[in-house]
């Protein structure tokens, strides 16, 4: 059972336990981690689920594919590690995963 | 802009006639506000509607929610190009503006603007914010019968637009007369075409010289709007109808919508007595309510887009160039999506899931701006009032794009 760690923009930790196939952004609102309003419910469509990927995992992890780049210019403190976490569907290599929160959502 | 002669006959009875001669595109649907068993029928059987009629030519209707999702975000298979109106704008007067434009120059263009109304900014925004609300409030009347629409939800958004714009504090209310000018079609606004050209050249003459002042200046942080356009790099050379495009575009957005989000709130507390026994007992329910208003109004009915190619939507087959209209104020209400959606819930679960604010890339970009408003709005209003009380019927808007009032007679009740 892969354990995610989100960081809110305070530095409030959550470490939740979640399941492979889930996305990120389902693994925090299941869990009820602050801070993703996901108002598309996971169509890629109002990159309200912005997350930023740890450095250390970003090879993991990947980029952004094209229309996910297109709704992350939406996002105002958009960084080089900027993911949708809708569109990051979790694997077993992904245990111990540490995302940070912005300090807002578009 | 055409203005329907052609919609005097009867309001049909929507049950009554055939499915295909459904036509919601009827300003007086949302005027009368008969318009909800018409999409009621669409959604149930014909999803995705045909109309050809004399005023807007050939349009499809998308009436899901679903549906609404996948157009609103393909993009380039649904142009927002040359309009996002049922309406074609008049081909010599267009008015070019980053809504009604493709990447990659939207993208462009909404980044320029888009930093005044970013949530940071927003923060620093906040306390003034109150202040003007509280201000309104407390010029208000107790026990006796006002238009709230006009002293409110008038009052508030034009404050709001003047602070973003850095205009003219005393002059704010040519905004709210700008914007009104700006949608009226036709009789909707007892203004004739030629002066409202007139008016909107007054209105970028204003704002041109605004821009030549704030150009002069050297950029600072704490940037307005004007200033911000003035010193893009995308931006500061615009063309003048491409100027007051964007300028009318915001005044636009940030006005009609919030105004009549505003107005809607305070009738469905007064329809929902239940709800506003629940807003009274736990006002932490303010933002989680806001959103529900939102989705509940609907202040903008639709968004049009044109098919970029041959296609296949909801089993129809649409061929390129058409007109595909996005009916937000049906998706709002399809029960496959949202639960109960008839029904005006303060704390309903997932409240945030609506189409009002659109989805894709022309999400609307004052969202947190709106939220803001009404949040405190709302807080306010709670540690004041015990009841705004509506006392007479809301005066509706003629449109079939901005859904909202023209009046709202209320009385206040303190605590
Ligand atoms: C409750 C209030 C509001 C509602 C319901 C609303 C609704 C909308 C909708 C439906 C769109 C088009 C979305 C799409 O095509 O997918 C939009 C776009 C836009 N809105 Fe709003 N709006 C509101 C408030 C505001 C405010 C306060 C502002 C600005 C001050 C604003 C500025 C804009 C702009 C600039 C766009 C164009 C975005 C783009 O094309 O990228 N809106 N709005
Ligand atoms: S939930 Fe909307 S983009 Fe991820």
């Amino acid at each position: 059972m892969p354990q995610i760690l989100f960081i809110e923009y305070d530095g409030t930790e959550h470490r939740v336990d979640t399941d492979a196939g889930r996305t990120i952004m389902q693994a925090a609102t299941d869990n009820l981690v602050p801070g993703i309003d996901a108002d598309c419910g996971g169509e890629c469509s109002c990159a309200t689920c912005h997350v930023f990927v740890d450095p250390a995992w970003l090879a993991t992890i990947g980029g952004p594919g094209p229309q996910e780049a297109t709704m992350l210019d939406l996002a105002p403190e958009r960084q080089d590690t900027s993911r949708l976490g809708c569109q990051i569907e979790i694997t077993d290599a992904m245990d111990g995963l540490v995302v940070r929160l912005p300090q807002f959502q578009m | 802009m055409s203005e329907p002669n052609y919609f005097e006959y009867p309001i049909p009875d929507p049950y009554a006639i055939p499915v295909e001669d459904i036509d919601v595109s009827d300003p007086r649907l949302l005027e009368q506000d008969v318009w909800g068993p018409f999409f009621k029928r669409l959604r149930a059987e014909d999803p995705v509607h045909f109309t050809e009629n004399e005023v807007f030519g050939r349009f499809w209707s998308v009436t899901k929610f679903n549906d609404i999702m996948h157009v609103d975000s393909h993009h380039d298979d649904f142009s927002s190009e040359p309009s996002i109106v049922i309406d074609d704008q008049d081909a010599d007067f267009m008015l070019p503006m980053f809504i009604a434009m493709d990447p990659p120059k939207h993208d462009e263009q909404r980044k320029v603007a888009q930093p005044v109304v970013a949530p940071m900014n927003l923060a620093k925004l906040e306390k003034l914010i109150r202040a003007r609300v509280q201000t309104i409030l407390d010029s208000l009347p107790i026990g006796e019968r006002f238009n709230w629409v006009d002293r409110v939800s008038i009052e508030l958004t034009t404050q709001m637009l003047a602070t973003l714009f850095d205009f003219p504090f005393e002059e704010r209310r040519k905004l709210t007369f700008w914007s009104d000018v700006a949608t009226a079609t036709g009789s909707a606004g007892g203004i004739i075409e030629d002066e409202r050209r007139a008016h909107l050249l007054e209105c970028l003459e204003y704002f041109t010289r605004l821009r030549e002042e704030r150009a002069k200046q050297p950029p600072g942080e704490d940037l307005d709007l004007v200033s911000m356009l003035a010193h893009g790099e995308s931006t500061r050379n615009m063309e003048p109808m491409e100027y007051l495009g964007n300028l009318i575009l915001l005044i636009v957005g940030g006005n009609d919508t919030t105004r009549n989000s505003i107005s809607g709130g305070v009738l469905f507390l007064n329809q929902n007595p239940g709800e506003y026994d629940k807003l009274r007992n736990n006002p932490r329910v303010i933002p989680n309510m806001v959103s529900e208003i939102i989705r509940y109004q609907t202040p903008l009915a639709h968004m049009r887009r044109v098919a970029t190619r041959d296609l296949e939507l909801g089993g129809k087959q649409i061929t390129k160039g058409d007109k595909v209209v996005m009916w937000y104020v049906s998706g709002n209400r399809d029960d496959e999506v949202i639960e109960r959606p008839d029904e005006f819930i303060v704390d309903r679960a997932k409240a945030r899931h609506h189409l009002s604010f659109g989805f894709g890339i022309h999400r609307c970009m004052g969202n947190r701006l709106a939220e803001m408003q009404l949040r405190i709005l709302w807080e306010e209003i709670m540690k004041r009032f015990h009841m705004v009380e509506v006392v007479g019927d809301p005066v509706r808007i003629r449109s079939n794009f901005v859904k909202g009032y023209a009046e709202l007679p209320v009385v206040l009740h303190s605590h």
